[in-house]
């Protein structure tokens, strides 16, 4: 088999042009700040695209899957790390090539270039060759890899650098400054001159002293005074320079593999989110690579949370509340209801977010998890009003949620949270079963955020979810969403409790 | 190179940890009028005399013996060792007014610049102190003033001066800088070393040898930016002697104030001593013994502070209290007991750092420690409170006591009625001579006094403040039996009745 991509298993799949438009639910479900935390500090390898393009396809799911739990093997990880920093280091080098003027100090660089760069594909091989590997994925690249590195083109490339570089490693000259006036030479073994100042007041030695060295900067500034070293320099061993000029001309601008460069940015995709979730993890909370399908809604995940709110959480050190859901035979539909403040909202997204993460190959909040593959993934949040919009706000939530429902295939879902609120009550109970009626129909999967509890029992498709309050203290919310029926009571019922003014108690105090 | 003028084989070091009960022992002794006496305003000696006499108490007999014979060799000498003195005193103090740019980091060639001026000022000064050393080294008769002599003639010779001073007109670089170079990373130069060029005569014979062709270019005069990479380069070729040259400097730097610490001292003890001498008061160098074993007598022992104080002779006293463990001292107010008390500690932190001591003749046990525990001043509205202080302090002090210690009690825990406080006092008193501590206590309380006078112990001895007859006092000690009134009877005539 060839390997094409680290990111998709069938090449025609890789010809899809990733998008560089973000989903349109993305600020929904505040997928942009998980992705914009993910891809922090990796620019360079312009990742957002990947992360904006769901798959569709379950064997490309797993996939990923695969490479991902392969590089949370510790060793792997850091070797690719490894060679990706060598690449950058590459990149850098040859950026500078471009810009120099001088040709031995840009023949230097190119050199520099090429050793770092023999130096990523050998350790890259080498380090392949020494760990077991199971992934399709990086079985096929290691083949590609090892393949590569013992080319007849690789090969004499290498070899030419190595004593090139060590040739010119070898050299010592000396520069006398008098005034204005510079002399080159060989050098001639003149004794280092600090030492025998160093050995003339040792005598006076009395243990640690200020350091006086200047933090001069490392790298020349390549000036045409130095330039004009160099090229004596090069005046004083012409063989070896010779070898430098022909090796720039012989390969500079093609010796970097096109499949090797697409392999350092691809796989950053991996490593990002790796790096991404560590944190989550060393605070205890669980990823899981979920089972993935296209056909059974038969989801469920357990101890999930919503990764851009423990983001914001675990920096402010406070703890992240976990929730479980599942849907069984005909469920499809979680209504969720309950007091404000309690994670419904969070809940929500959750779900989203879960759904989405797993259709990118992504190891998603929870212990153990199985997650629908979607086609389509719709949010509707209750928008602020626009003024300018000439229509009102109970009209435009549901002109939105006709736009989706005529999108929407069975293998869509629907987050909805908080609509058709600009009404009475009647009437939204009234346009919310119509709603649920088009949904049902579909057999979409969908989460719906809302007051009307009525939802929660219209249909052997939905499920109640319930946010919850200690019953101890139901100004303390525990933001812990469980399976429960809507009775509308359970949060007013505690704050009763609380002020002795319940049926019960009412008829204690009052004395008769 | 060492001055070695402080331990036989240690510098002396400033930075020391010192007792943790210094504030107290300051107040209880008094001891600033003395420390002040030898420092005579400088604070510089100020800090080290005081460093000296409170890590006395770290130091054994053989450093006590070292010092004693150094001391001694000053008394002699003084304007000798006045004006070594000077010699490193002037070298830091001159550094510290011309060569303001001393010590700024970052560029190179001012670095060198200055070090080398610092490095020439101080070659005088080395100069002058080796003269000094040849001139008077005979007249010293101590192992430490030996020993330094004859280091500074050894190391400071004149082909070794001479040396330092080629040194430093190479280090002008009037034929240029010789650097060598590698290629690193993109063909630029690094790790420059900067080279002694090989000297004239062997560089004629190497022509012959030498096959590398030489090149040669030159900056145009109004080019400011190859003029800056050229200094850049400079500066990266002089960056590692730079340093090194300063860090000499500072080497040369530290040698002398070291040699000003060690000796700071000694012209601290000269201080002192001038001051007794103009007063006719006595001094001698106290005979130490081991601590283990108990040894407390001497004559005509003053109270150093006092005498400062007062500008002249005051009253010493003569006491044999050889094997004893428990000193009580009791009787007439305003008779000398606290004065007594003070002279004890005094000249027992004296004689430990190696001073002379103010007496006719001293000698006594050292001691690993040395407490105070003072009466402090009364506050009649927090009877109980004040015995919870005078407790409080009591047991920090046990935080910290070992066998043979020294602890001076002045009037404690009297914050409460006779009986309680005696019962306090003995309770206390007893445990600290069970755990071999030595103990001085100043007391009013006759129940106190007397139970351990009752005891007939071998290892006590009880003194008296002198009272005469007429109620007059001698303000000497004499060795005697508790008495159960302390003439406050006197003091209450003398204030109200006369």
């Amino acid at each position: 088999m060839t390997f094409k991509t680290i990111l998709f298993n069938k090449v025609d799949d890789s010809s899809k042009e990733a998008t560089s438009e973000m989903p349109a639910f993305f600020v929904d479900l505040n997928l942009n700040q998980i992705i914009d935390a993910v891809v922090a500090g990796k620019q360079e390898y312009d990742l957002k695209p990947f992360f904006f393009s769901p798959l569709n396809d379950e064997n490309t799911v797993r996939y990923r899957q695969e490479i991902m739990q392969e590089l949370e093997n510790n060793t792997l990880l850091e070797n690719i790390k490894s060679f990706a920093e060598k690449m950058i280091l590459v990149r850098r080098y040859l950026t500078l090539v471009d810009k120099l003027d001088f040709k031995n100090f840009r023949e230097g660089w190119f050199l520099e270039a090429a050793e770092v760069y023999c130096e990523a594909i050998t350790g890259l091989a080498n380090d392949l060759i020494q760990t077991t590997l199971n992934s399709q994925g990086f079985l096929a690249f290691r083949d590609y890899i090892t393949n590569y590195a013992n080319l007849a083109s690789f090969k004499p490339f290498l070899v030419e650098t190595k004593t090139l570089k060590a040739a010119l490693s070898n050299i010592k000259y000396s520069v006398i400054i008098n005034g204005r006036t510079v002399k080159v030479r060989k050098y001639d073994g003149e004794t280092d001159y600090s030492v025998e100042i160093e050995q003339t007041f040792e005598k006076f030695k009395q243990g640690a002293v200020k350091d006086y060295r200047a933090k001069l900067y490392e790298g020349s500034v390549m000036s045409y005074v130095e330039a004009q070293i160099l090229d004596f320099v090069s005046k004083l061993y012409p063989d070896i320079f010779t070898n430098l000029d022909n090796f720039y001309a012989q390969y500079h601008n093609h010796f970097l593999d096109e499949t090797v460069r697409i392999f350092d940015r691809e796989i950053q995709f991996y490593i990002a989110y790796l790096e991404f979730i560590v944190k989550f993890k060393r605070a205890g909370l669980n990823f899981c690579y979920p089972q993935i399908s296209s056909i059974s809604k038969e989801i469920y995940d357990y101890e999930g949370f919503d990764l851009a709110l423990a983001n914001k959480l675990i920096t402010e050190n406070s703890s992240v509340v976990c929730n479980d859901f599942y849907l069984r035979d005909k469920e499809r539909i979680f209504v969720v209801s309950g007091p404000n403040q309690g994670g419904k909202t969070t809940f929500a997204r959750t779900f989203g977010q879960l759904h989405y993460l797993s259709s990118l190959g992504c190891p998603v909040p929870g212990r153990e998890g199985r997650l629908f593959l979607f086609d389509k993934l719709f949010t509707h949040f209750e928008k602020v009003e626009n003024i300018k919009d000439l229509r009102g706000k109970l009209e435009d939530d549901l002109v939105r949620i006709y736009d989706i429902l005529s999108q929407a295939t069975p293998n869509s879902i629907i987050i909805i949270n908080e609509i058709l609120t600009s009404t009475t009550l009647k009437d939204a109970v009234f346009l919310s079963k119509k709603v649920v009626e088009k949904i049902i129909q579909l057999d979409l999967l969908s989460i719906w955020v809302t007051f009307v509890e009525e939802l929660a029992s219209c249909s052997e498709k939905t499920v109640s979810m319930v946010s919850t309050v200690d019953p101890e203290n139901p100004a303390l919310r525990t933001f812990k969403i469980v399976r429960k029926p809507a009775d509308g009571l359970s949060y007013a019922i505690t704050i009763a409790e609380k002020y002795r003014v319940t049926y019960k108690s009412l008829k204690e105090r009052i004395q008769s | 190179m060492k001055a070695f003028l402080m331990y036989k084989d240690l510098d002396f070091d400033l930075q020391q940890k010192l007792p943790w009960n210094i504030p107290t022992l300051i107040q209880d002794l008094e001891l600033n009028i003395m420390l002040n006496a030898m420092a005579l305003g400088d604070d510089f000696l100020l800090e080290v005399v005081k460093k000296t006499v409170f890590s006395g108490l770290n130091i054994g007999l053989d450093t006590i013996r070292y010092r004693q014979n150094i001391l001694k060799d000053c008394l002699k000498n003084s304007s000798i060792v006045r004006s070594l003195y000077q010699i490193p005193v002037e070298a830091m103090e001159t550094k510290k007014k011309n060569y303001w740019s001393w010590g700024i980091t970052g560029n190179p060639s001012l670095i060198l610049s200055s070090s080398v001026k610092v490095l020439q000022m101080f070659a005088n000064r080395l100069e002058k102190l080796r003269n000094i050393s040849d001139e008077h080294a005979d007249k010293f008769e101590s192992e430490g003033f030996q020993r330094l002599f004859a280091v500074l003639k050894k190391e400071l010779n004149d082909e070794y001066l001479g040396s330092i001073q080629r040194h430093l007109k190479e280090l002008e670089f009037r034929h240029g800088v010789l650097v060598s170079a590698d290629l690193g990373k993109g063909n630029e130069g690094t790790n420059y070393i900067l080279r002694k060029p090989h000297n004239k005569q062997s560089l004629a014979e190497r022509v012959f040898t030498s096959k590398s062709p030489v090149y040669r270019f030159s900056i145009e005069p109004g080019d400011i930016g190859g003029g800056q990479v050229l200094s850049e380069l400079n500066n990266r070729a002089i960056n590692l002697v730079a340093n090194a040259v300063a860090q000499s400097a500072d080497h040369i730097d530290s040698f002398f104030n070291m040699l000003r610490i060690e000796l700071a001292f000694y012209v601290g003890c000269l201080n002192l001593y001038e001051q007794l001498l103009k007063m006719g008061e006595p001094i001698t160098f106290p005979l130490p013994v081991a601590a283990n074993e108990r040894r407390h007598s001497f004559s005509e022992l003053y109270d150093i502070c006092l005498a400062l104080t007062m500008k002249q002779k005051v009253v010493g006293n003569d006491v044999n209290a050889d094997n004893k463990d428990l000193v009580i001292i009791t009787g007439a107010n305003q008779g000398g007991k606290s004065t007594f008390l003070r002279s004890i500690g005094l000249a027992q932190l004296m004689m430990q750092c190696g001073m002379f001591v103010p007496a006719k003749s001293f000698s006594a046990n050292i001691c690993n420690g040395i407490f105070t525990h003072f009466k402090r001043e009364e506050d009649i509205n927090m009877k109980s409170g004040k015995l919870d202080e005078e407790l409080k302090r009591m047991s920090e002090i046990v935080d910290h006591l070992a066998t043979n210690s020294l602890l001076l009690f002045n009037e404690s825990f009297a914050a409460t009625n006779e009986r309680e406080g005696s019962e306090i006092a003995r309770q206390i008193t007893s445990g600290l001579l069970d755990k071999g501590i030595k103990v001085f206590f100043v007391t009013h309380q006759y129940e106190f006094a007397h139970s351990f006078y009752a005891r007939k112990m071998g290892n006590a001895i009880f003194l008296r403040a002198e009272r005469r007859d007429d109620g007059t006092r001698t303000f000497k000690l004499v060795e005697g039996e508790p008495l159960q009134t302390s003439y406050g009877e006197d003091l209450y005539k003398r204030i109200f009745l006369i």
